[in-house]
């Protein structure tokens, strides 16, 4: 025992870091963490400079002409960036409403063994693949939206520009269906943690007033957690506008600006996957580089917000 | 004290369309599996594990070779992704402390919220152009979109094993590195291990960036560097094209992609809640 302290190497020694590894493996996960960060850069410089070409010949024009003419090599991403607000909104609208009545369902109301149970199975939904969406859109949602729910619709709504004209199955309104189902339960479960998280005491506060349980949640609860469920729908925002297999297969798939809804339509993610093998030339190839920069461009905005948002609420004490 | 006719009205309205809305979200997962399950079931035979496509016109075959060729490509993400993610994880939950990581956070986050078909462009520059359509540039493009859920899941795990453990460890006289790997990650491994069965489910559907990185074949895949069929994939060649054969093969995998996908999700959600528990 007595050599013990002399056999101890100087405190700072290199062989003394090394025996204990802490320095290496310090060095190794810093190594990975940066690893990350060189991806996300490389990425994004090469959806910068590998649309160069396109991004100089047309300016913003890329982003506000419909003529989508590989061909003449004349590239105006309007139709598409068109199908792709219409189509997410679309879903944003049916989306938002079902997601946080669901979500209040959960957080409020259910006993916590069955809003556990419900949103177990919800988040399964959420792990279903996109093309099986699409699998289901083509032979499920697009034939009974062709046998009856389309007919009704126009029956009542027929005089909006919005649902005239001939419905083929595929369209806008389709494939915002689909997206719809899609990002309802990530709205669902970010909502429902952060209902969960407002303190109890609001609600106390609320009913000991005399409001109902109804008053209380939408006048109090909600209100508390609004921040928190906004940062919520733009996440699903963000997915829905991403969104590519489930919606190229009920889309239609074609790249013109109609008014109905009922029309078939294009989608930015759509025209990557269908054109992008078919690239015969650099400066096509080029312009599809662009559309995906466009995607990414709005993708990071959105998540930045939800970000902010959902950070700044008590739902964000969860994610640390 | 009684509360007027409108408000219990509205109170009573409301509560239930909240009820109905649960209803139905959750009512949308049984259609799905039901469906599935009636179309697929159906259509499957044992050549569908067994037998390669058969050319247009013919009826039959199976898809062996994209099932083999999801397997490798996911072989060849796991073994890109995962490391990256899980180291990333151990310096963010033990080291990071500094202005560096919640940068690290902040790209993660973003990279997790690129959608897939921009990843599958990124790969489509680094890697196809380089070596062409092949088994790996289809890993490689899934590999970058494992990182972010690996490295979310692994600090969230490290994070969750108690500060005793740790400093139990460092007062009998371990390094901190002995300390993490010793005791932290086997602390907090069925965790990890869970996250990293679900994150490999959520890859194995992704279909986008696949379709111009590992692309697709009627045959056998040999090696890494040749075009691969994928499951998620012939779902979606098969579901477009005209066929009625071709359409009942797609319902066949997309039965068998989503009886998997599923199947993985209740194991690693059950064993996460285990693990939770005892603590």
């Amino acid at each position: 025992m007595a050599t013990a302290p002399a056999t101890l190497p100087r405190p700072h020694s290199f062989a003394q870091r090394l025996r204990a590894g802490d320095s290496i493996a310090y060095t190794i996960t810093f190594a990975a963490s940066a690893t990350i960060i060189l991806i996300t850069g490389l990425l994004a410089y090469y959806l910068w400079t590998g649309s160069a070409l396109t991004r100089q010949r047309f300016g913003w024009n890329f982003i506000f002409t419909s003529t989508w003419d590989p061909v003449a090599g004349q590239f105006g991403a309007l139709p598409f960036i068109y199908g792709t607000l219409v189509t997410s909104f679309l879903a944003l609208l049916i989306a938002v409403p079902t997601g946080l009545g669901a979500a209040i369902f959960l957080a409020e109301l259910a006993p916590r063994r069955l809003s556990d149970a419900l949103t177990f199975m919800i988040e399964l939904l959420a792990a279903v693949p996109s093309v099986i969406y699409g699998l289901l859109g083509i032979f499920l949602l697009v034939p009974l939206l062709q046998s009856k729910v389309v007919p009704a619709l126009q029956a009542v709504f027929g005089f909006l520009p919005i649902f005239s004209g001939t419905f083929h199955g595929v369209s806008l309104f389709s494939a915002g269906l689909v997206l719809a189902i899609m990002i309802v339960p990530f709205i669902i479960s970010v909502s429902r943690e952060i209902l969960l998280a407002v303190p109890n005491d609001q609600r106390e506060a609320a009913l000991a007033l005399g409001a109902t349980k109804w008053e209380s949640t939408w006048k109090v609860v909600v209100p508390y957690a609004m921040r928190g469920i906004l940062g919520s729908v733009f996440l699903a925002l963000a997915r829905a506008l991403g969104e590519t297999m489930a919606v190229t297969m009920v889309i239609g798939n074609t790249p013109r600006i109609q008014a109905s809804l009922l029309s078939p339509g294009y989608s930015i993610a759509a025209v990557i996957a269908n054109e992008f093998t078919e690239a015969t030339n650099d400066f096509y190839l080029q312009a599809l580089v662009e559309l995906g920069l466009v995607l990414f461009a709005l993708t990071v905005v959105l998540n930045g917000l939800a970000r902010l948002l959902i950070l700044t609420t008590g739902g964000g004490v969860k994610r640390r | 004290m009684t509360l007027s006719f409108r408000r219990r009205a509205v109170n009573a309205v409301m509560l239930t369309l909240t009820g109905l809305c649960t209803v139905f979200v959750a009512g949308i997962l049984f259609v799905i599996l039901g469906y599935l399950a009636w179309n697929g079931a159906r259509s499957l035979s044992i050549d569908f594990f067994t037998k390669l496509p058969v050319p247009i016109g013919q009826t039959g075959g199976g898809m062996a070779n994209a099932i083999v060729g999801s397997a490798k490509v996911l072989l060849v993400a796991l073994l890109m992704g995962v490391p990256i993610g899980f180291l990333g994880g151990v310096y963010l939950a033990e080291f990071g402390q500094s202005a560096f990581s919640s940068v690290v956070r902040y790209v993660t986050d973003l990279l997790n919220g690129v959608p897939s078909i921009v990843i599958g462009i990124f790969a489509y520059a680094v890697v196809v152009k380089q070596i062409g359509f092949s088994t790996l540039a289809g890993g490689f493009a899934l590999g970058i979109m494992m990182i972010p859920i690996a490295l979310r899941t692994t600090e969230e795990f490290l994070r969750a094993v108690p500060v005793s453990l740790r400093e139990g460890s460092m007062a009998l006289g371990a390094s901190k590195t002995r300390t993490i790997f010793a005791i932290v990650i086997p602390a907090a491994k069925s965790g990890i291990l869970s996250g990293l069965m679900l994150n490999l489910a959520r890859v194995a559907g992704e279909t986008a960036p696949l379709l111009f990185t590992s692309f697709g074949s009627p045959y056998w895949s040999y090696g890494w560097l040749q075009p691969t069929a994928t499951l998620p994939v012939m779902i979606y060649t098969y579901a477009i094209s005209p066929y009625e054969d071709w359409h009942r093969q797609a319902w066949a995998a997309g039965f068998v992609l989503l009886t998997l996908v599923l199947a993985v999700n209740v194991a690693a959600r059950f064993a996460i809640g285990r693990s939770a528990s005892h603590r």
